[in-house]
């Protein structure tokens, strides 16, 4: 028996539920000599605002025990550089694209979710309201209920692809935040963004990240975000993609009994650039060892 | 770009704490240029969500050689590895220094500490013999003299105390070399060192009016180009942009660098 690892996801048909995270993977391109992109469900780009960005200062990025932080600051080549630059890589290319996207007002969201819409080879919004390295916007958006649904409702009213918000780990109520955005019109929900972190260096007493603060990703956030993947499950019905530690197949479905539809691999694809790869095989093998015919069967199944 | 899982064939202390590692890696190996790097994963730091860059030393048929020092957790980490036990690596990666030289430029190599290792590499593969200048904060830090001197290169000597050559920065020896005659405008400089050693050898560069391609070392994520970690800013044609030391570079001309810190 060969389990059905396909997935519809808000719409978007997914060959498995298999995808990389925003900021982790590129463009596409980048490791593209050692990953087949077509064997992937998803490609999550790194966020797009709609103008080009430069980012944080460096250093951007320092490993610590469980992972890494980042204050990359979402440099990106804008709306209009991505789609000359890149669109036409992923569009000779099997596997969803889903365009993260930011901007530092509601506006700024809305305009490019606008300029999205009619993208050829664009099948999703994922909106960035949780990054934890923008002064305005980013977590700003994703730690306030109401901003958040301003966010989501004015993204909502200039697009008809499916928008996925992604969500901020450090919320008291991720269910909340959860039902807020599908409330506004969310058709899916990412979680959980990097947590706010910062690192010192103790004989200069400096903080290491030019930026000072930054986002805690990688294995150690994993069990954090199992549980607020239950949580939202719980929440909302709409399908969610989990990201937040995963290495190896068996975290990915801790996140899809745990509630998710999908998974997201993120600072591991640095580690191991096969790792998306190998979770979708560790995924079939577990189904088949569980006699389950889809993944869909195990969305949820926790046994409490 | 490859994956390969090297096996190590030798280890082996240098004095002064550096080493050299050699991974028999065929498939890196033939594809590698002087002046790229490989993104070694330190299987005794499971929990290490970063690989480490190194410069490439040496290749010898279908094995590769790094030079490196204990400077962090990564490298402590490999003191221990012994002839048998395999690594992943990641490589080769990021653009090398430009070749072929060209024709009439006498080539002058400028290093410091282990950053001598991808001008070894380098020295190898030129037609025409040259100059290293070569330095460090202290005698023990002036590595590979000998190496050097059996391809026929000359070696002139800076270190930081004094304590071997002349005292100071690899620029004062290179200076003086300059003035006694040299054209600028015919030398083809490639360097390899600390941020402090690149910058003056940079503005040297500018200056003097040679070339200069400096190989930059700046804290890295992926070193693929996707995390975008070790960005730099550059002027190319006018215009200020970020590049990717790991993809773009390492290898940037000196006269394009823009320094902020």
């Amino acid at each position: 028996m060969h389990p059905k690892l396909d997935i519809n996801l808000a719409g978007i048909r997914m060959k498995n539920p298999v995808m990389v995270a925003s900021g982790t993977f590129g463009y596409g391109p980048e490791y593209s000599g050692l990953v087949d992109l077509n064997k992937l469900g998803a490609i999550v780009v790194k966020g797009i605002s709609l103008q080009p960005w430069g980012g944080n200062r460096t250093p951007r990025l320092v490993e610590v025990p469980g992972g890494l932080i980042n204050a990359i600051g979402l440099q990106n080549p804008g709306v209009e550089g991505f789609c000359e630059k890149y669109m036409p890589f992923l569009r000779k290319h099997d596997l969803a694209v889903i365009v993260n996207i930011w901007g530092k007002t509601v506006e700024d969201y809305a305009e490019v979710a606008a300029r999205f819409s009619d993208v050829e080879g664009v099948h999703a919004l994922e909106v960035n309201i949780s990054c934890p390295n923008l002064k305005a916007g980013g977590s700003a958006f994703g730690t306030n209920l109401e901003a958040t649904a301003r966010v989501v409702s004015a993204v909502r009213a200039r697009t008809r692809l499916p928008i996925i918000p992604k969500l901020a780990p450090n919320v008291s109520d991720i269910g909340a935040f959860a039902r807020i955005c599908v409330e506004n019109g969310a058709d899916a929900l990412s979680l959980i963004n990097s947590f706010p972190a910062m690192a010192i260096n103790v004989e200069t007493r400096r903080p290491v990240l030019a930026n000072v603060t930054g986002g805690l990703s990688g294995p150690g956030i994993h069990p954090i975000a199992v549980k607020l993947v239950y949580e939202a499950a719980k929440a909302v019905k709409v399908p969610l993609i989990a990201i937040g530690g995963i290495t190896s197949a068996k975290e990915a479905l801790e996140f899809i009994i745990a509630g998710a539809t999908a998974v997201a691999v993120g600072t591991a694809n640095f580690t191991e650039p096969q790792t998306a790869l190998r979770v979708v095989d560790g995924i079939a093998d577990y189904l088949k060892r569980h006699a389950l015919p889809s993944v869909d069967a195990l969305i949820g199944s926790v046994r409490l | 770009m490859h994956i390969e899982n090297g096996k190590v064939l030798q280890h082996i202390p240098i004095g002064a704490g550096y080493k050299v590692l050699t991974l028999e890696l065929p498939v890196i190996a033939a594809a590698a240029r002087p002046g790229q790097f490989i993104h070694l994963r330190i299987a005794s730091l499971p929990d290490a969500v970063l690989r480490r860059p190194f410069s490439i030393y040496r290749v010898e048929g279908g094995t590769l050689s790094i030079l490196y020092k204990a400077v962090g957790r990564g490298t402590e980490a490999m003191q221990p590895l012994a002839s048998g036990e395999i690594l992943s690596v990641l490589g080769p990666l990021g653009n090398g220094f430009p070749l072929p030289l060209p024709a009439g430029r006498t080539p002058v190599l400028v290093a410091g500490g282990y950053g001598v290792a991808p001008l070894y590499y380098l020295a190898r593969k030129l037609q025409t013999k040259g100059v290293l200048f070569v330095g460090g904060a202290k005698a023990a830090d002036v590595l590979l003299e000998d190496e050097f001197r059996a391809l026929g290169w000359d070696v002139e000597i800076a270190t930081e105390d004094g304590s071997r050559g002349v005292k100071g920065l690899v620029t004062v020896p290179l200076d003086a070399w300059i003035k006694t005659g040299r054209t600028e405008s015919a030398l083809e400089c490639f360097a390899c060192g600390p941020n402090g050693l690149m910058k003056a050898l940079g503005h040297r560069a500018v200056e003097g009016g040679f070339k200069a391609w400096l190989s930059l070392d700046r804290h890295m994520g992926c070193g693929v180009g996707a995390c975008l970690a070790c960005v730099q800013k550059v002027r190319i044609d006018g215009e200020d942009t970020l590049v990717r030391v790991c993809k773009e570079g390492p290898v940037f001309e000196a006269r394009d660098v823009i320094w902020e810190d």
